[in-house]
């Protein structure tokens, strides 16, 4: 008899002869004229199971720019092995020709002019034509949607998440878990996720008071589909208290508890499960981990760290799927179950080209009247750019250069600190910039712009830690956003010593000086953790830089050395 | 918790050793160890502790041990100023050798369990938990 894992690699094997990734088809047709709605949504239907993955939309309703990052460092066993291969190397190993539209979908390089070609990517109306297309196929596919739904926009700060809510209802997912949706706080969690028609799930959100399961939360949710009993068990993003401000939802506790997985898995197998699907917020090292430690898994859905890959990556028996942000794509993934085992499966990572698939007028009627109430305050022209904006990269974006600029300005500051956040689209030089896009990069619900006075000392500390929650070679200690993003100081960091040892050379820009462990600096920040943070909001203090400049102009920043990589 | 930020910042210049330092089970540790076990040998496995990998609030940190047929399991924070943490007797009527408590920890720390099995042996665990400023997710 064939093992379960022949099969599997059978199957990737098949896969990579017929194309059946999805991948391969798309990505070698040379231009945008070549490229038709038809095309990015070609599936040749396998199986008796289809999921389908949205995750990380982060409040993005209509389509923009989303650059990919050209520095994404891995550590440890995740050295040099997606998702942390970027640029021309990630072209070379999936075989992507320069210039194609998958070069400009999932890689860095020359992003602005084939933005300028291929247009815009995203937008619920395009993801919900994708998905009615996918459930046209197969009526009964699952949508599943990874969380960092209900954050990330002026509607979504303005509605308390009211927004989102609306339109992924008209999406209609079957199950869904959690991160940036607990900065809501936790009345407003409550009172959203009492109102949602499908499952809110999450095995890892325990009440922190009596250390058990969360009533609200349940772990796992069954679903008969194909003939096929799956269970879908939720795993919402592990450090939520330690990496977002705690004191908002002091009710809950977090953590990966794999053990508690593995309880889980063992449960819904002992039900009868005959498909295990994970849906996750872990990040994507934290679920391979997780993956080589947990058995019984299909497939893990994975979320939380932005990475869009073009096929599953194989774990044990596991498939672990990234399905980018920002609505940038849905992920489709075919099973074929045969008596309680994934006997194979066909995956494709659907890019939403907007000027390519239409928009679901049902759902484009849905967002309008979202928007509608704030239109004006939106689409007020605050400035333009000269300079591609961008936020994704270990240690800096132009987004955040400009942001670090304007508290270093407006805040009259030597250092300014913007925290290492993944979400956040782009824009392309010769755009404006509006209100809505200045929030799309700073809107959250502990957004003020702090001044304070830290020694040099404490800046080290400061950095060492956030290093460790990135680059410590253990995934399950790294926490999944990127460096804390320094205005008016560089430094070098070496990746691979431990922690404490990692910054060396800090320096003040403006002086050209060392940084004395002893002496205090004036520094402004946002996004404190702590309550009672106190200061104007950062988008105010954004907003009112980019008034003064007109045009912005954001010069290259070469102020981190970075070894070890 | 009730800090102004600029108290927290405060608290967390108080914190400085636990990062220029991380803390590592030390000579006063062995000690310890040595005392309970009488200097016999520790096997790896004969006993299990349950701790999170990066506390949520370094103050009230959750662990949990289990040691099936042990006597006694000795829990210790080998970074804190003082490493005991509370020592759990377990007579032979116990249902289950298990216990749990919360724990204070003053940085990123080992904690160690170490259980007296029912044969007289002994059996260690360690797991190394992080308390961290935070502050920086995706």
């Amino acid at each position: 008899m064939i093992s379960r894992r022949d099969f599997l690699q059978v199957s990737m094997a098949a896969s990579a002869l017929v194309g059946a990734s999805g991948f391969g088809n798309w990505s070698r047709l040379a231009a945008q004229q070549a490229l038709t709605q038809d095309q990015l949504l070609q599936f040749d239907t396998f199986g008796n199971v289809s999921l389908i993955h949205v995750t990380d939309i982060h409040a993005q309703l209509k389509p923009i720019y989303f650059r990919e990052p050209s520095v994404n460092i891995g550590v440890g066993d995740n050295r040099g092995v997606v998702p942390h291969v970027t640029g021309a190397e990630f072209r070379r190993l999936y075989g992507i020709d320069d210039g194609s539209p998958s070069h400009y979908a999932l890689s860095s390089g020359d992003f602005s002019s084939l933005a300028k070609a291929y247009g815009r990517v995203g937008g619920l109306d395009r993801v919900a034509t994708v998905v009615n297309a996918i459930r046209a196929d197969r009526p009964d596919a699952l949508l599943l949607d990874g969380g960092d739904t209900w954050h990330g926009s002026y509607t979504c700060y303005h509605t308390q998440g009211q927004d989102m809510v609306n339109v992924m209802n008209q999406l209609r997912p079957d199950a869904m878990t959690f991160h940036w949706e607990f900065t809501l706080g936790s009345d407003r969690v409550t009172e959203l996720v009492e109102s949602l028609p499908f499952a809110a799930l999450g095995q890892n959100i325990f009440d922190a008071e009596w250390d058990e399961p969360a009533e609200l939360f349940p772990p796992y949710q069954f679903f008969e589909r194909g003939g096929v009993k799956i269970a879908v068990i939720g795993q919402a993003f592990p450090y939520m208290p330690i990496a977002n401000p705690g004191w908002m939802f002091p009710e809950y506790s977090f953590g990966i508890r794999d053990e508690n997985m593995q309880m889980m898995v063992d449960e819904v197998r002992a039900q009868g499960a005959e498909c295990v699907v994970c849906l996750s917020h872990n990040g994507f090292d934290v679920d391979k981990k997780m993956a080589s430690v947990v058995t019984g898994i299909d497939v893990i859905l994975s979320g939380h760290t932005h990475d869009a890959l073009p096929e599953p990556v194989l774990v044990g028996d596991t498939i672990v799927v990234a399905s980018g942000s920002n609505g940038k794509f849905v992920s489709r993934v075919d099973l074929n179950i045969q008596n309680g085992r994934m006997m194979g499966f066909r995956h494709k990572l659907i890019p939403i080209f907007s000027d390519v698939i239409d928009p679901d007028p049902e759902m484009a009627a849905v967002i309008d009247e979202q928007r509608a109430p704030f239109t004006a305050q939106l689409e007020e022209v605050i400035g333009q750019t000269d300079s591609l904006l961008y936020r994704r990269g270990n240690f800096n974006g132009t987004w955040d250069d400009l942001i670090c600029d304007a508290l270093m300005s407006e805040r009259e500051a030597d250092i300014a600190m913007s925290p290492g956040v993944r979400w956040g689209p782009s824009l392309i030089p010769g755009d404006d910039i509006t209100r809505e896009d200045i929030w799309n990069v700073t809107s959250m619900t502990y957004g003020k712009a702090y001044r304070s006075e830290m020694t040099g000392e404490f800046i080290k500390i400061i950095l060492e830690d956030v290093a460790d929650n990135i680059f410590n070679p253990d995934p399950y200690y790294q926490q999944g956003g990127d460096m804390v993003r320094i205005g008016g100081m560089g430094y070098r960091i070496d990746v691979r010593k431990p922690q404490g040892e990692r910054i060396t050379d800090m320096t003040l820009l403006k002086t050209g000086e060392a940084i004395d462990p002893a002496k205090n600096y004036v520094v402004a920040g946002w996004a404190s953790v702590n309550e009672g943070t106190e200061g104007p909001q950062i988008w105010d203090v954004v907003e009112a830089h980019i008034k003064k400049l007109g045009t912005v102009s954001v010069q290259p920043n070469d102020s981190v050395t970075v070894v070890g990589a | 918790m009730d800090f102004t930020r600029r108290e927290t910042v405060a608290l967390g210049g108080a914190a400085v050793l636990t990062f220029v330092l991380p803390f590592r089970a030390n000579a006063a540790t062995e000690d310890l160890i040595n005392e309970f076990t009488g200097g016999a040998e520790l096997a790896d496995s004969g006993v299990e502790l349950d701790a999170p990998e990066i506390a949520e609030n370094g103050n009230t940190v959750p662990i949990s041990v289990s040691a099936p047929g042990a006597s006694a399991i000795m829990v210790l924070a080998a970074g804190n100023p003082t490493p005991p943490v509370a020592t759990f007797n377990f007579g032979p009527l116990a249902a289950s050798q298990t216990a749990s408590t919360r724990i204070r920890l003053a940085g990123t720390q080992d904690v160690i369990a170490i259980a007296k099995l029912e044969d007289g042996s002994f059996a260690r665990s360690a797991k190394n938990v992080k308390v961290t400023i935070g502050g920086c997710g995706g």
